[in-house]
Parts: structure tokens; C-alpha cells; sequence
């Protein structure tokens, strides 16, 4: 009985927590931080998407081997991200045609 | 390795298999077929259409090599030949090579293996072969339909914009199979999670299982960006939604970079398998313990991760930062290392051992020299000084030929032929096996071999007319691949003809050391009377040939 | 055992399995790995999110403007509620309330439903003020660099559409689940297949939950 209560009172409460998370990152970012903007609403995004891992999806209380899937996922995002921006991020692009200068719509014959 | 009860002290009955319920004869109608869940039924599904798309790959391959002994355009129009060698890296890569031995063998071995019943999820392992059919049968009607001839790789802007071939078909055939590799990759990593037999920790599993599940690993974690590389070509082309479009600030690298996140990788998903049916084999036929188990183990799950550090190596000349061709170049020799490691095991296992060049052990042995060839060229190419001459030549090309065919083929052939008496409970001719083995070794090399210098002296891959003075090497070639290919119909042929005439095989031929060889041949459909229990150290053909020198039973 | 009397040809143990709890954790540990790989396809239309972003965050600021931001926060309110009722439906069937966990599974496609709805009616709009680069319809940007606000909207479409029919999805294997529940099905040793569905539904909140301040709340707004 209080295993069936207590599991409830689990979820709503992280529920009322990812609400209060929303309402934050909607008046963050009607606040210009510069470039802090984006640090925060993805900081916010991440607590919102762990408390859903370890609570709604139960990773909290999964195997060492479910927990280990899951750190894995992320370090193959962490190396798809780490390994394609060291390209992008060294190398000069604006300077080539077809950069942030004038670039024409697509027209409809495309 | 061992049952509960001491295979020296009772002897498996070896009724003829008619008399025998199998899972071959459990049930003869088609509906059995293709309805089954039975791991084994979906392998020799997979056996079945693999062979079909290989000699379809195969054939275009053959037009190719012949059209390239004269320098001239002259069998084929330049188109058509571009749509050839699409054809053949397309069929090659995710209809053959990508499933050969996971879908194969691995579907066969995993349960008989770690001692289950079947698979984690049997249902899900026959929808994964109904979705390869259905893939399948996209990229066949684009075939027939009129071609692709972007190259397997279809780079972007070409193949996003300009291109006027079935492209979509294509990509869509592709995106559907590439499920198919990601149901047999979870299938496989939950089964040895899970479904291991008592005793049998993770440091007495065969290391064909550690290789699986390596492979299974770069299957789930690689084949999805893929799967969304093609989609987003797709829907550029379809929807004109440009991700990869310059004219909208968009990058073609972009899809270079992520078409090899997986497509690295796989080449991995490709080799990993034929590692461990080599680590098999040559334990079995030298009689004794591979040299430093451990290190052959987790050197697959070392390869299975740097697998995914490496693929800016295909980029370094495509216009990626200097920068990120260095750490691409400097991870990309590390990658080699677990490599070698392999092939050092595997050279160490053969000292003292008590070596015998049936069959299979031609294949294994074959793999060694060709893949170490292969690799090592990987080596030259991997510096970036190197590559900038010899990428997109016949280098490249014999480079991962050395790999893929003279690697993973023989591999893949090694392990059809050290599995054949447990799949079909028959025995092939051994004579007419080993003369294949070698006629496809020697028809290999010759293939291959003047590849090198083709592509060192500058000739261009995908290229449909070529100088008069590249002629004689080319006609060296194709004239390898006439035997090569002349090689690959033997085993067709005998392999199909002992499944009728070849001598009945008891449980264990070859007197291995497994799981797999304590059931009959073929196994019963559910592959165990009752779930064994391990007691030993895997590879313990010490044992194994102490008793059977006592008089104990295979 | 299963502890169910009155069917004894039904269990709700497969015969690959020994027992319940290996099943349990084969089923957890197979979805987990399936949602892997759900994390790497999404995963590069973030980086290629990223990569153009970091490269223009001006134009990609006001092409987010021209996002609804009323219905984006809207839909996501909505989707973290279908989480919740999708949470509790799995605790539902696990505890063996039936009519809980019908009630829950309903509500839980409703408010998917919701969601779906509110994302083509802001589809429809985009449509209407020319925001919609797609198959040749016209594309209409006054600002500068209407090529990198054009690649915004492209990638907007791409995402929240391929995290749309991810939901689609969702919603069809739910409602298999609602015609199984009705019929008594799914309920303690037999709830494997909500608990899974669960975990699917969840991740696709997830990627919502990355989406929303991603496409709708860069810049200052």
C-alpha cells in the first residue's frame, strides 16, 4: 500500500517539477543574457531530461547495466558532437561562397 | 564448456538425423519456414539471401573487371559502369557483407553458445529478416528500375540535388535494412547479457561471442546515424529541405561527416565477426588455448570503440580543417593497435600447437596474412601526407579489398565450412573444400595485388577509361578475378551437393571445444535437452584430448 | 509462479526465458538499447542544429521569433502531462487496476493527440505566412541572410517532424495496448509491454524537452 502511494507521490512530484522547470526557462529566456541565454535553457533541458531518466523511467532504481546503457548513449553523443565540431569549429567557412553573405531563397523550381 | 555430465563418461547416441527430430525436419511446409522463430531456421533464411544478393553483387563486379581490361569504354556506357560499381559497393556493404556472419552465423551460434534456447527476443529476430527482404527488395527495384550512380557513399550535393537516378529507392532500401542490423545487434547484446548458462562467466564465453557483441555494439550505436544521413538526403531531395544545401548556409561535408560516423564504423561491423570465427578456428586446429584470451576479448570491445573516434580519415581531402585531419589521422593509428593485438594472439597460438590445414584452418590462416596485408595498408593511409596521393585510387580500393574479401570473406567461408556439420549434420568433401580455399586465395592475391600498384601509380577509382599503361595490370586483375570468382562457385556447389551425398556428421567432427558442439548435429529446435552447466575454462583442448585419448567420447 | 488460476494455457513467461524477472530485465535492457539508438538518429540532426546555429545565432534568433512561443510552451505542458499519465499507467498495470490503467492509457493519447494537433495547426500557420521552405511553397524573410533563416525553418520541419511521427507511433502502439487492457490483458506479471511502451513514450518527451528551448527560445523574446 504505502509502495503504491509512494510511487504516485513520486511522479506528481517530479511532474510539478518539470512545470516549475518550464516556467523557468520561458522567463530566462525573455531576459537577454548574451550568450548565456543558450548555457541556461540547456542547462534547465538537461534537469528537466535527467529527472525523467532516473524517476519516470526508472533509472534510478534499474540495474548497473541499464545505468551503464544509458552513460554509454551519452558519450557517443558527447564523441559525435566532440569529434565533428573540431572540424567545424577550426576551419574558416565564412569566407566561402554560399556563406552568411547574400544568400537567395530557393526558387521554386527546385 | 563441459555439460553437467562428464562427456567422458557417456557418449551422445548418434542415430541417423531421420530418425531424429531436428529442427530441420520440425516441420516441413513453407509456412514453418517462414512463420519460424527458431534462431537457426532464421539463419539459414539469412544463408539463403545473402548467397542471392553476394552473387548479384558479384555479377556486377564481373562487368566491371571486364570492362576495365581495356582501357577503353568499351562494354559498358560510362553511365551504366557508374552504376555498376554503386551497384556492387551497395550490395556488397549492407546486403552481404553487414549481416554475413551476425545474421549467419551469429543467429546460428549465439543461444547454442551461452547455452539458451534461443534468442532474447525470437520474433523480433524474424521481423529483422523480414525487414532486410523488404529493404532488399526497395534497392533490387531500384536496380532494375534503371540505377544508382552516386556510389555507395552518396556524397552530397549529388546525391541530394543533382542526381537524376533512384536515389530515393536506394536510400530508402538502405534505411529499412539498417533496422534489420539494429534488431540482430540488441537481440545479440541482450542474449549474452541475459541468457548465459550457469557457470558460464564472461572470461569462459568462445571469443567468436566477444566479437559479436562488439559488433552488436557498433550495430546499435552507428547504424541510426545512418538511418537519419539517408533521410536527411531524402527529404532534400523530396521535400527540399537543404541540410546539406551551400545555398542555404548548409554544408555537403556535413553529410561526409556523418555518412562515416557509421559508415567507418561498420567496416568494423564487417570484420569484428570473421575475428572471432578465426579465434575459433585456429584454437581448434592448433589444439590448444588461443595465446592471451583476455587480450583477444577486449580487444574487440577496444576496436568496437575507437571504431567510432576514426572516421574523419575519409575526409582528409574533402575540404575538412587541417586541425581535425590531424586528430583523425593520430586516432586513426591508434585503432590499428587492438588490431595487431589480434593478429599477434593469433600468430602466439600457433606455437606448440598441434597444427592440422583442414579446411576451415586454410580460411583462418589466409585471413591472417591477407587481413594483416589489408590493415597495414590502412596504416600507410592513415598519414595524411600519403593520403593525399593515393586517396580515391586503386590503393584505397585494394586496401579494403584486402580487408573485406581477403578478411571478412574468408572469415565468413572459414566459419560456414568449421560450422557446416552442426548447421546441416553433414560432412563436405574436404578435398574438393581445400583446393577452393586455395584457388581463392591464389585468385585473391592475383586480383588484388597489382590493385596496389595501380592505384600507387595514379590511377583513379570509379573510373571508366584509364591510360594504356595501367592495361597490363588491370588485365592482371580481372584475369584474378575469373579464378577468384571461379573459386567462390566451388563451395556452392559442394556445399549444396553434401546436404544430399556428404557423410553424416556426428556432434562434434572436429573435436572443438564449445557449447555448441555438446548437442547433436543438427541440433534439436530448442538446442539443449537441459540447460548445460559450465564447470571448465573455455578452450580447454587439453582436456578434451586427454579424454578422448582415455577412450571418453567427442 | 504467475499467480493467475483461471487461464491456466496462459503465461506470462516466454519459453526462451527461465523465469519472470529474467524476461523483465531482457525487456527493460532490449528497449534501453532500442532507445540508444533513437538517441544517435536524433543525434545528428542536433549536431547539424548546432553546427549551423553556432554559426549564424543572429538570424537563427529571429527566425525562433517568428515561433508561436504560446503553443510551443502549450505543447510542451501538454507532453510532460502525457508523460506523467503515461508513468502512472505503468504504475496502474503493474499494481493491476484495470480501469486505472485504461483511464490513463486514454488520457495519455488524448493529450498525445493534443500535442499533434496543436503541432499541425502551428504547421498551418507557418504555411499561411510563407514560413514553410518546403517543396518548393514560397518562403518569404525580410530580415538579412534569408538563406541561414530558411536553413532554420528547414531544420524546425525536419526535427519536430521526425519527433511528430515518433509520437504517431507512440500513439498506434498505445492504442494496441488500450485494446489489449479493455480486454484484461497487461495487468501484473503481463504489464512487460506497458512498462516498455513507458520508456519509449518518455524518450520521446525527452527529445521534446531538448527541441522546445532549442527551436523556440534562442535569443532574448
Amino acid at each position: 500500500m504505502s509502495h503504491k502511494r509512494s510511487a504516485v507521490v513520486i511522479y506528481v512530484t517530479v511532474y510539478v517539477i518539470l512545470l516549475l522547470l518550464l516556467a523557468l526557462t520561458v522567463e530566462a529566456a525573455r531576459h537577454d543574457l548574451g550568450y548565456w541565454n543558450f548555457a541556461v535553457s540547456l542547462l534547465i533541458a538537461t534537469v528537466k531530461a535527467v529527472v525523467i531518466a532516473l524517476f519516470f523511467m526508472h533509472v534510478w532504481n534499474s540495474t548497473r547495466l541499464v545505468k551503464l546503457v544509458v552513460a554509454t548513449s551519452l558519450l557517443w553523443m558527447v564523441i559525435l558532437f566532440t569529434l565533428s565540431l573540431a572540424d567545424y569549429w577550426t576551419r574558416d567557412w565564412d569566407s566561402i561562397v554560399g556563406g552568411s553573405q547574400d544568400v537567395t531563397p530557393l526558387d521554386s523550381t527546385h | 564448456m563441459t555439460a553437467l555430465v562428464d562427456p567422458g563418461s557417456i557418449t551422445v547416441p548418434d542415430l541417423g538425423p531421420l530418425s531424429r527430430r531436428n529442427y530441420l525436419n520440425a516441420g516441413y511446409s513453407v509456412r514453418s519456414w517462414l512463420l519460424t522463430t527458431d534462431h537457426k531456421r532464421i539463419a539459414l533464411l539469412y544463408l539463403m539471401s545473402i548467397t542471392f544478393f553476394f552473387m548479384l553483387g558479384g555479377a556486377a563486379a564481373t562487368l566491371l573487371r571486364l570492362d576495365l581490361m581495356t582501357p577503353q569504354a568499351d562494354l559498358v556506357q560510362t553511365e551504366t559502369f557508374n552504376k555498376l560499381f554503386t551497384a556492387h559497393g551497395v550490395i556488397m556493404v549492407f546486403f552481404f557483407l553487414i549481416p554475413s556472419i551476425p545474421a549467419v552465423l551469429g543467429n546460428f551460434l549465439v543461444p547454442l553458445m551461452v547455452g539458451a534456447r534461443d534468442l532474447a527476443f525470437p520474433r523480433l529476430n524474424l521481423l529483422s529478416w523480414y525487414v532486410y527482404m523488404i529493404g532488399g527488395l526497395f534497392t533490387l527495384y531500384a536496380l532494375l528500375a534503371g540505377g544508382v550512380d552516386t556510389g555507395w557513399t552518396f556524397y552530397a550535393p549529388y546525391s541530394s540535388t543533382y542526381s537524376n537516378t533512384y536515389v530515393m529507392a536506394t536510400a530508402v532500401g538502405i534505411f529499412i535494412t539498417g533496422f534489420s542490423s539494429i534488431l540482430t545487434g540488441l537481440n545479440f547484446i541482450v542474449t549474452i547479457h541475459k541468457m548465459r548458462a550457469p557457470g558460464l562467466t564472461w572470461f569462459r564465453l568462445p571469443l567468436f561471442i566477444w566479437s559479436i557483441y562488439a559488433t552488436s555494439i557498433i550495430m546499435v550505436l552507428g547504424t541510426p546515424v545512418l538511418a537519419i544521413t539517408l533521410l536527411l538526403v531524402g527529404l532534400e531531395r523530396m521535400l527540399g529541405i537543404g541540410i546539406f544545401d551551400p545555398r542555404l548556409g548548409g554544408d555537403p561535408i556535413l553529410f561526409q561527416h556523418l555518412f562515416w560516423f557509421y559508415s567507418h564504423p561498420a567496416v568494423y561491423i564487417m570484420i569484428l565477426p570473421s575475428m572471432g570465427v578465426v579465434s575459433e578456428i585456429i584454437p581448434c586446429y592448433c589444439r590448444k588455448r588461443p595465446f592471451g584470451y583476455a587480450f583477444i576479448g577486449f580487444s574487440s570491445f577496444a576496436i568496437a570503440v575507437f571504431s567510432f573516434l576514426v572516421w574523419g580519415h575519409h575526409l582528409f581531402v574533402s575540404g575538412q580543417s587541417i586541425y581535425a585531419g590531424m586528430v583523425f589521422s593520430m586516432l586513426s593509428y591508434m585503432v590499428a593497435i587492438p588490431s595487431a593485438v589480434k593478429v599477434f594472439n593469433w600468430t602466439a597460438s600457433l606455437h606448440k600447437g598441434s597444427i592440422s590445414f583442414d579446411t576451415p584452418m586454410l580460411y583462418a590462416l589466409g585471413f591472417v596474412g591477407l587481413f594483416t596485408m589489408g590493415g597495414l595498408t590502412g596504416l600507410f593511409v592513415a598519414a595524411l601526407a600519403v593520403d593525399v596521393h593515393v586517396h580515391d585510387t586503386y590503393f584505397i580500393v585494394s586496401h579494403f579489398h584486402y580487408i573485406m574479401v581477403g578478411g571478412a570473406v574468408m572469415g565468413y567461408l572459414g566459419g560456414i565450412h568449421f560450422w557446416w556439420p552442426k548447421m546441416t549434420g553433414r560432412l563436405y568433401p574436404e578435398g574438393w573444400a581445400r583446393l577452393s580455399a586455395i584457388l581463392i586465395f591464389v585468385g585473391f592475391n592475383l586480383t588484388f595485388f597489382p590493385q596496389y600498384i595501380l592505384g600507387y601509380l595514379g590511377m583513379p577509382r570509379r573510373y571508366h577509361v584509364y591510360p594504356p599503361e595501367f592495361q597490363v595490370l588491370n588485365v592482371m586483375s580481372s584475369a584474378g578475378a575469373s579464378i577468384l570468382g571461379l573459386g567462390y562457385f566451388f563451395p556452392l556447389t559442394y556445399l549444396i551437393w553434401s546436404l544430399y551425398y556428404g557423410k553424416r556428421a556426428s556432434s562434434n567432427p572436429w573435436r572443438a571445444t564449445g557449447l555448441e558442439w555438446q548437442t547433436p548435429s543438427p541440433p534439436p529446435t530448442e538446442n539443449f535437452v537441459q540447460t548445460p552447466v559450465v564447470l571448465d575454462e573455455a578452450y580447454d583442448y587439453k582436456r578434451m584430448d586427454g579424454q578422448l585419448a582415455e577412450g571418453g567420447a567427442a | 509462479m504467475s499467480g493467475e488460476t483461471q487461464a491456466p494455457a496462459l503465461s506470462p513467461l516466454a519459453h526462451q526465458f527461465d523465469d519472470l524477472t529474467q524476461q523483465n530485465e531482457a525487456d527493460d535492457l532490449g528497449m534501453w538499447l532500442f532507445l540508444c539508438t533513437e538517441l544517435m538518429f536524433f543525434g545528428g540532426m542536433f549536431l547539424a542544429y548546432t553546427i549551423y546555429r553556432t554559426r549564424d545565432e543572429a538570424t537563427f534568433a529571429a527566425a525562433s521569433a517568428k515561433l508561436e512561443l504560446l503553443w510551443g510552451t502549450v505543447n510542451t505542458v501538454v507532453l510532460l502531462t502525457s508523460s506523467l499519465t503515461m508513468a502512472l499507467a505503468v504504475h496502474a498495470a503493474e499494481v493491476r487496476q484495470r480501469r486505472k490503467l485504461i483511464m490513463l492509457l486514454l488520457g495519455t493519447m488524448v493529450l498525445g493527440t493534443a500535442f499533434l494537433s496543436i503541432k499541425f495547426m502551428e504547421y498551418y500557420h507557418k504555411y499561411v505566412h510563407e514560413l514553410m521552405p518546403l517543396a518548393g511553397l514560397p518562403f518569404k524573410w525580410d530580415g538579412t541572410s534569408p538563406g541561414h533563416a530558411e536553413m532554420f525553418f528547414d531544420l524546425y520541419f525536419a526535427m519536430t517532424g521526425i519527433h511528430a511521427l515518433h509520437m504517431i507511433i507512440g500513439l498506434g502502439i498505445m492504442l494496441v495496448l488500450l485494446v489489449k487492457a479493455t480486454r484484461g490483458g497487461l495487468l501484473g506479471d503481463f504489464s512487460g509491454p506497458v512498462r516498455v511502451t513507458g520508456l519509449y513514450w518518455h524518450f520521446v518527451d525527452m527529445v521534446w524537452v531538448f527541441l522546445f528551448p532549442l527551436l523556440y527560445l534562442i535569443g532574448a523574446r
